[in-house]
This record gives structure tokens, C-alpha cells and sequence, in this order.
């Protein structure tokens, strides 16, 4: 299992005062992978990262690259790299001494470094831009001087801290594209951090959900969204709707008043349990005609399908359907065995309510204050 | 904005620089007056400025002022640029808010308490150490450097403030030792308030008289100090020639650096209007 | 980090000493002078002492709040007409404003002497066209006007630096709301402008009570200031112990004026004044 694992975390915890920041984290990272830390602000991703770094030391656990403990080694002897949130593009100096600032410090031959910077500037599409001032390119343009300043000194390990969370929303979709094409083609080790579910999902290989200084799931992008561990998980990644139900045996289970066929075993009988149902998963029928009956509170157009709120006696579920029903119909729901996903009852079951309050405004709102 | 100011404005503006340079202008046509008197102008003359040049305690008190004004700048600025990296690295608390109250205190002290309070002290300690005379070129450097620290500090501190603090930790990142991340990325950006302090640490050092009037002795005299001394009599008019060479450089000091400046702004402008 | 911080807070500790030495301790020294006489030992005539003098600490705070006031009425509609002019007129016009300020200050206070006299280059003028002469210096307008000249500078850059940055939609919105001339200004100019105000009144107010030059050269001795009584102490008559207790009160007096001050403004943000 751990084959070609370059980083491995033991049992890191970091207290700030009386806060908690990360507690008992372990987790390893095998060469050459893309692994994104994702969560909440204030979950402990980026503190993780700067452990990684060294420029956080944790009090206690082990930080060992390529079986060597690493603990106290300060950030200038390591051999990764960081992308900084804001770049941290130094404004002195132009593009090109940015890029030749580490080779610099290397003591480089002239030669070698010119060869470099011209090589990493190609890797980032800047070619022609090496002596242009720092402050004169566009946000896009400077994240790209970053990239080719850390790739420049050849590190093992890229550390991104939410690289592209000050780019508007088309360079970033982009940027992404262009981020996992360099990964693949210099096949080292990215780390990622990122509170942007999409980002993570669409570029990694591995993800890790973090909330409140733990980690809650590890997997790939599939397992976290369609077996999320807990309801933390199943909240923060993608829309879902949580159910309080019961296992009734294996492959059996009940929920908003009726009983289901799924696909999950090995819970006791009769245990208490989270029933995730996604909102593409579940199908309108005639009212009557399918295994539960609801009125539509809600319907607004998203593009490629509509999203409407359906109030079952009394929880209001989310659907995401491409056929319009009108508010206050009563339609019936057709839920397949595949689309229900059972959990174990954890610390944030009950946290995550129904879709009573959602607003598309409120979500946006919420996400801003997060960047903050 | 930008709207043509009325007459009134006009007028007003002109009589409050007319008050601020009539002494000055006064200053400058008595350098250039044939006789001694301040009442009569009698004539056109450069021999004030000859005199000048041969009076060689002035001289002495200009090369003394030059050398204080010079080591206790740089001294402050050192002490000063060190100290705001410490202070600005303290979390908010007591300690830090004792120190910047401390560190301000030349600086809102009328300066001739500020005076007095060194001049006891060190007299004090020379009582102590049984030495006579204490005061001299020493303790002006001391008292300089001391109130000079708060301006450069706040010279420095926006600066730092300004400075993105990943900067430091990107240079670290690329393999600079911490103090190379300091000198290769940090000083660069808080450069132009060092030099700024440092100017001003000069300037306040050159022309400052009421603390060193308290803590200078006749051993080491400087410009304004002799200049005191003079005007206790009649001033002779070479102080007149003193003062508007003063005036000229001065000028042309400013008036460089303000072309420099305006320059190096319209270069900015032109490179940063590629950008976005 | 942690240890990276620490090294990066010692470098305050060279500047930390010094200030503890060189600002903490001669200021315990004026507090341990001024309660001690020649030999040593402690009493309180020096204290009680200080009551002689009353008329003259009255003297200068009066002398000292007039050119405050003064200062501030030339100042504020100066700073004001700055503001508003274009920006290369202003960087200039701040120039002419600071270059006195580089000049020697006792020299300035001399030519104001000269020009000043019975015989002196005004009365001359004056003369010619048939007025005066009029006895100006060693009068206590004089010094007061020495005080306004030599401080002025110090009233309007500050002023002038916060009537920068005065936002003018705020004014555009005190008219749409019907607010006239008068009432735009008391009610939104003059209270944005406060912290630069107060800055200005402290840097005006301390140098002009505690100064000794002006009143002796354009008072001609017989408007004796405070500074004028401490710096005989310490460079005539030699009573260090007396010297320091006219400081130490001079200091306190200031203070108080100081935190009354602060009471009008948050001083906090007037912060960058000159240069």
C-alpha cells in the first residue's frame, strides 16, 4: 500500500493559543500525485501546508520526506516549494530576476540560469515577458511568474496555496486546465490547498476533506462524492440531501416514512444512520406513482436543468430535474437503490438541515466571507 | 478640482509666502550689502562671503556639524531600521505599546526638556566618574541618535506594514537563510523609508540647536551653536553669506530631488500603463 | 517560526537599551534632580520655589495658546486652497512651505529682529511713504509673531495632508442633502479634518511654550518665557536643581495639555506630518 510515498504525516497536532488548529493529522503522499487539501477556511489546510513548508513548526508529530524526519529543518533546506496566495512576487525585480532569484541563490552558473528561466517561461506560455516590471502584468500573468519561479529550482514537492483564488472565474477554470498539464508533463508531486469543492474534485488525484483541524475523508474525487464518509463531507462536497434514517437489515433501509432498497451492508439492525440522496439522483414521477409524494415549494432555471424544492412532510429536498414543475404541484419521487448512500452517524449529524433557508444569494455570500 | 483658484486665494496665498521668505530674502540682501549695517544698504559685495570663508571657527563649526550629522544619522538609521523589524514582529500587547511610548517620547517633549534631562545625565555620570567637561562631540552623538530614532521608526514601520510578509518566506522557500531573505527581498521594499529616515534623521541633526545647546561643550561647537553665540552680539554679515549658501543648496537640493522624483514617476507610469 | 520571530524581536533589543538609558533614565534624572539640592538631599524648596514664577509659566501658556490660534487661522484656509489646486501647483507650493522650515531657525529669528527695529528695514520702507515709525520689536506681538513664523509650517502640513485625502463625495453629499456652505463646513470638512488639526495645535503649541530664543531676541529680554527661566538656570546661574524642577512641571504641564488635547482627536491617524 505505501509504495513511493514521499511525504508522510505522524500524528501532527498545532495549538495557536487556545485554539485547536490541527489535531492528531496523519497522512501520507506518494510521489508524483496530485493531492488537494480541501475544507472550510479555518479547517487547518493551509497550516498543513506550511508544515510541509517548515516555515510552521508543529508541536508535536512527525514530518518525514522520503523516510528522513525532517522536523527542524528550516524552509531553505527543503526540497519543496511554495506558490503563495498573493504570488509574493518580489517587486524589485523583473520577471526574469524572479525566475533566476532561486537559481540564484544556487549559485548557478549565468549560462545554466538563462537556459532555465528560458525553459520555465515556455513551460508558462511568457515567453518575450523577461524584462517586464513585476507590477505591470495582469493577475493571470503574475500567477504564472510564481509557478515558474518555484518550478524553477526543480523542486520534488509544489506546495499551492490557493493559487487561483484571487483570478476571475474564466482564468481560473483555465488556469486549472493549464495547472494539472504542467503537473503531468514534470511529473512531481503537487499539493494543493484549495476550499473550492469544483477545483478539487476536477483536478486531483487524491483529495483530502479537512474540517475543524482534522481530516474527515481521503480519496479520490469519485469515493469523497459519491461515498462521503460523513455528513460533513456529503454537505460540503456538491449538493446533498441528509436524512435521519434507520438500517433496517442489510441492503434495507427506511427513511422519510417509506422503506428503500440500497446498496449498503454491514450496519446493525435497526441502527440510527445518515442517508445521503444527491439532487441529480432522484426522479419525478406522476404523484402516487413513486415511492414518495411531495408539493414544489420552489423552481429556478439553472441552465441545464432546473433546480426545485420539494417539501415531504415537511423537509424540503433538492431536485435537479430537466423537466419544469410548476410551484405547488404535487409530484411523486422515484429514488434508485445506486443513488442512496448510507452513513454512520458522526458529530455533524443533524448540523446539516434541509433546503427550507437555501438561497443561491446566501451560498454566494457565505463563499465570500470564507476568501476573507 | 482643478479649478482656477479666484483672486482672493490668490492673494492670500501669495501674502502667507511673502511672510515666510521676507526674513529669508532679507537674509540674502544684507549677504550682499558693502557695509555692516542692517538699516543701510549701501552698494554691491561679495566680501561677506570672502570673510566668511576665512573665518575659520565657522568653518570648524560647519565640518563638526557635518561629521555629527552624518555618524548620527547613520547611527539612528541602523538602530532605528533594526528596532522597527523587531517592533513590528511583536504581537500588540504591553510591551510593545511601552516601547513605541517610550520611543515617541523625544519626539512630544518639548525639546528642551529633552535637552536638559540628557545634559543632567550626563553630567551626573561625569560627576560619578570624576571627569570634568563630559560634554563634547560624545554626548552630541548620543543625543542626536536619541532623537532621531522615533522619526526614523516611523519612517520605516508603514513600510514594513506594507510589505508583504510572504516575501520573506518566499525567499526562504527558494533557499535564502533568513537574514538573506532579510537583506535580498525585505530591504529592498522598505528601502525608501530608510533613506527617508535617514535624510530626516540628517537634516534634524544638522539643524538642531535647543538640545545641543544643553549637552555641547566648548571643545566640540556646532554650526547652530556658533551661530547662537554670534547673534547673543551683533551679527556680523558673513552669517548673512553662511545663510544664504544654506538657502541655495538647499534649493537645489529640493528642486532636484522633486525632478528626480516626477521623473521616475512618469517612467513608472509608462512601464505600469501595460499592464491589465 | 517561533524561534525565527524571537531573533526578529531582538533586533529592537540595541534600540530598546538605548531608549531605556537615553530617554527613561535622564527623565528619572530631571524627577531626582528637581527633588534633591546641590548636596544631594532631598527637599522641596525647589518645588515650592516654582510659585515665584507663576506669572511667567501664565505668560507662556497665553503666548503659546495666541500663536496656536493664530497658526491655525492662517493655516486651515491655506491648507484648504492647497487642496483644491492643481497637483503640481501643490507639490510646489508644500515645497515653498518646507523650505524655511530647512533653513536655521535662529538666523530666521534674527533677520525678523532687523526687520523689525526702530531703525530697521520695515519702519524704513514705512518712513519713505510717510507712516510710522512704529515700535514693533521687544514688544510682546513680536514674539508671539516669531512663534507664528517659525511654527507655521508645522500647522499646515499636517492640515494640508488630511485635506488631501478629505473625500469630496462627502462634501457633493452634504449639498445634495441641502447642506450650504457654512454647514458643509462645520459639519463635514472641519470634523474630518480634526486629527490633523489636533496634530497641527500639539506640533505648534509644545515648541512655542517651551521656547527661549524668540523672547529674548524679539522681546528683548522683557517678556521672559519659561525656557527662558530654564535655560538660565542651566547655562547662567548654574542651579541644575531649580532647572529641573521648571522642567519637570513644564513637562507635566504639557502633558495635561497633551491628553486634553487627544480628548478633541484621534491623533493616531495624522501620523506621516512632515516630509
Amino acid at each position: 500500500m505505501k509504495n513511493n510515498v514521499i511525504i508522510d504525516l505522524k500524528n501532527i497536532s498545532v495549538k495557536l493559543g487556545d485554539a485547536q488548529i490541527l489535531e492528531n493529522l496523519s497522512m501520507y503522499i506518494r510521489d508524483k500525485e496530485f493531492i488537494t487539501l480541501l475544507g472550510p477556511s479555518g479547517c487547518g489546510k493551509t497550516t498543513t501546508l506550511r508544515i510541509i513548508a517548515g516555515f510552521l513548526e508543529p508541536d508535536s508529530g512527525e514530518v518525514i520526506f522520503e523516510n528522513k524526519t525532517i522536523n527542524g529543518v528550516p524552509p531553505h533546506k527543503r526540497q519543496v516549494n511554495t506558490i503563495f496566495q498573493r504570488y509574493a512576487l518580489f517587486p524589485h525585480l523583473n520577471v526574469y530576476e524572479n525566475i533566476a532569484f532561486g537559481l540564484r541563490v544556487k549559485k548557478m552558473k549565468e549560462k545554466e540560469i538563462s537556459e532555465t528561466v528560458k525553459e520555465m517561461l515556455e513551460l508558462v506560455n511568457l515567453n518575450g515577458f523577461e524584462r517586464r516590471n513585476i507590477n505591470s502584468l495582469s493577475g493571470g500573468q503574475q500567477q504564472r511568474v510564481a509557478i515558474a519561479r518555484a518550478l524553477a529550482v526543480k523542486p520534488r514537492v509544489l506546495l499551492l496555496d490557493e493559487p487561483l483564488g484571487a483570478l476571475d472565474l474564466k482564468l481560473r477554470k483555465d488556469m486549472q486546465v493549464e495547472l494539472k498539464n504542467i503537473q503531468q508533463r514534470l511529473g512531481i508531486t503537487f499539493i494543493y490547498v484549495t476550499h473550492d469543492q469544483e477545483e478539487a474534485l476536477s483536478m486531483s488525484d487524491t483529495v483530502v476533506v479537512m474540517d475543524g483541524g482534522v481530516i474527515q475523508q481521503i480519496g479520490t474525487p469519485q469515493d469523497v462524492y459519491n461515498e462521503p464518509k460523513n455528513a460533513f463531507v456529503a454537505d460540503f462536497i456538491g449538493e446533498s440531501n441528509i436524512l435521519d434514517g434507520k438500517m433496517l437489515e442489510d441492503f434495507k433501509c427506511s427513511f422519510s416514512g417509506a422503506q428503500f432498497q440500497c446498496l449498503d451492508k454491514g450496519f446493525g439492525i435497526g441502527e440510527s444512520v445518515d442517508v445521503v440522496v444527491r439532487p441529480e439522483d432522484v426522479d419525478i414521477v406522476p404523484v402516487d406513482q413513486g415511492m414518495l409524494n411531495g408539493t414544489v415549494t420552489s423552481v429556478t432555471f439553472k441552465g441545464v436543468h432546473f433546480e426545485i424544492i420539494v417539501d415531504i412532510g415537511g423537509f424540503k429536498w433538492m431536485i435537479q430535474t430537466t423537466d419544469y414543475e410548476p410551484v405547488g404541484k404535487r409530484i411523486g419521487l422515484d429514488i434508485e437503490p445506486d443513488a442512496i448512500h448510507i452513513m454512520k452517524k458522526s458529530k455533524y449529524s443533524g448540523l446539516y438541515g434541509d433546503y427550507s433557508s437555501f438561497s443561491d444569494e446566501l451560498e454566494h455570500l457565505s463563499d465570500i466571507v470564507e476568501e476573507e | 478640482m482643478n479649478k482656477k483658484l479666484n483672486p482672493t486665494s490668490k492673494i492670500y496665498l501669495a501674502l502667507v509666502v511673502l511672510f515666510l521668505y521676507l526674513p529669508i530674502f532679507m537674509l540674502i540682501v544684507l549677504s550682499f550689502n558693502g557695509t555692516n549695517s542692517t538699516s543701510v544698504i549701501h552698494g554691491f559685495s561679495f566680501k561677506w562671503y570672502v570673510e566668511l570663508f576665512r573665518d575659520e571657527a565657522t568653518i570648524n563649526a560647519l565640518t563638526n556639524t557635518l561629521v555629527l550629522a552624518v555618524t548620527s544619522s547613520i547611527a539612528a538609521t541602523v538602530i532605528g531600521t533594526l528596532a522597527a523589524v523587531g517592533i513590528f514582529k511583536m504581537k500588540k500587547g504591553f510591551t510593545k505599546t511601552s516601547i513605541m511610548t517610550v520611543t515617541n517620547i523625544p519626539m512630544m517633549n518639548p525639546e528642551i526638556v529633552t535637552g536638559v534631562s540628557m545634559m543632567l545625565l550626563f553630567v551626573f555620570i561625569g560627576s560619578i566618574l570624576g571627569a570634568k567637561g563630559v560634554l563634547g562631540f560624545w554626548t552630541l552623538f548620543i543625543a542626536h541618535v536619541t532623537f532621531s530614532l522615533p522619526y526614523v521608526i516611523l519612517n520605516v514601520m508603514p513600510k514594513l506594514k506594507q510589505t508583504d510578509p510572504n516575501l520573506a518566506q518566499a525567499a526562504q522557500d527558494l533557499g535564502c537563510t533568513p537574514v538573506k531573505a532579510f537583506l535580498k527581498v525585505v530591504m529592498p521594499s522598505i528601502l525608501p523609508g530608510v533613506m527617508a529616515g535617514l535624510v530626516m534623521a540628517f537634516t534634524l541633526s544638522f539643524d538642531d540647536f535647543i538640545i545641543s545647546y544643553f549637552v555641547s561643550g566648548p571643545k566640540f561647537q556646532t554650526l547652530p551653536i556658533r551661530i547662537f553665540s554670534m547673534t547673543k552680539k551683533r551679527v556680523t554679515p558673513d552669517m548673512y553669506a553662511l545663510s544664504t549658501i544654506m538657502f541655495i543648496v538647499i534649493l537645489v537640493l529640493l528642486v532636484l530631488v522633486n525632478v528626480l522624483q516626477s521623473r521616475g514617476d512618469v517612467k513608472k507610469a509608462k512601464k505600469g500603463g501595460a499592464g491589465k | 517560526m517561533k524561534k525565527n520571530t524571537l531573533t526578529q524581536r531582538l533586533c529592537a533589543a540595541p534600540h530598546v537599551v538605548w531608549s531605556a538609558i537615553f530617554i527613561v533614565v535622564p527623565l528619572i534624572m530631571v524627577i531626582y534632580y528637581a527633588f534633591t539640592d546641590k548636596s544631594g538631599a532631598f527637599t522641596l524648596e525647589n518645588i515650592s520655589r516654582l510659585s515665584d514664577y507663576t506669572s511667567t509659566f501664565l505668560r507662556s501658556l497665553w503666548f503659546g495658546i495666541v500663536a496656536t490660534i493664530i497658526c491655525l487661522i492662517i493655516a486651515y484656509p491655506l491648507s484648504y486652497i492647497l487642496s483644491k489646486m492643481k497637483l503640481r501647483a501643490q507639490s510646489t507650493m508644500v515645497m515653498l512651505v518646507m523650505i524655511p522650515m530647512w533653513m536655521n531657525f535662529l538666523l530666521r529669528t534674527y533677520a525678523w529682529m532687523t526687520l523689525l527695529e526702530d531703525s530697521g528695514v520695515i519702519n524704513n520702507i514705512l518712513s519713505k511713504i510717510g507712516i510710522g515709525p512704529f515700535h514693533m520689536i521687544n514688544t510682546s506681538g513680536a514674539v508671539i509673531l516669531g512663534m507664528v513664523y517659525n511654527f507655521l509650517p508645522y500647522m499646515i502640513l499636517p492640515i494640508y495632508s488630511v485635506m488631501t485625502k478629505l473625500d469630496n463625495s462627502l462634501v457633493e453629499a452634504a449639498q445634495d442633502l441641502g447642506a450650504n456652505k457654512f454647514h458643509v463646513i462645520r459639519d463635514v470638512i472641519f470634523p474630518s479634518t480634526l486629527s490633523g488639526v489636533v496634530s497641527g495645535v500639539t506640533m505648534v503649541f509644545v515648541p512655542s511654550v517651551s521656547t527661549f530664543y524668540i523672547s529674548q531676541k524679539l522681546g528683548g529680554g522683557s517678556f521672559a518665557l519659561i525656557g527662558d527661566i530654564i535655560e538660565m538656570q542651566f547655562q547662567v546661574s548654574n542651579n541644575f536643581n531649580f532647572g529641573a524642577a521648571l522642567s519637570f512641571v513644564l513637562m507635566i504641564l504639557i502633558l495635561i495639555c497633551m491628553a486634553v488635547m487627544n480628548k478633541f482627536g484621534d491623533t493616531e491617524e495624522a501620523g506621516g506630518v512632515v516630509a
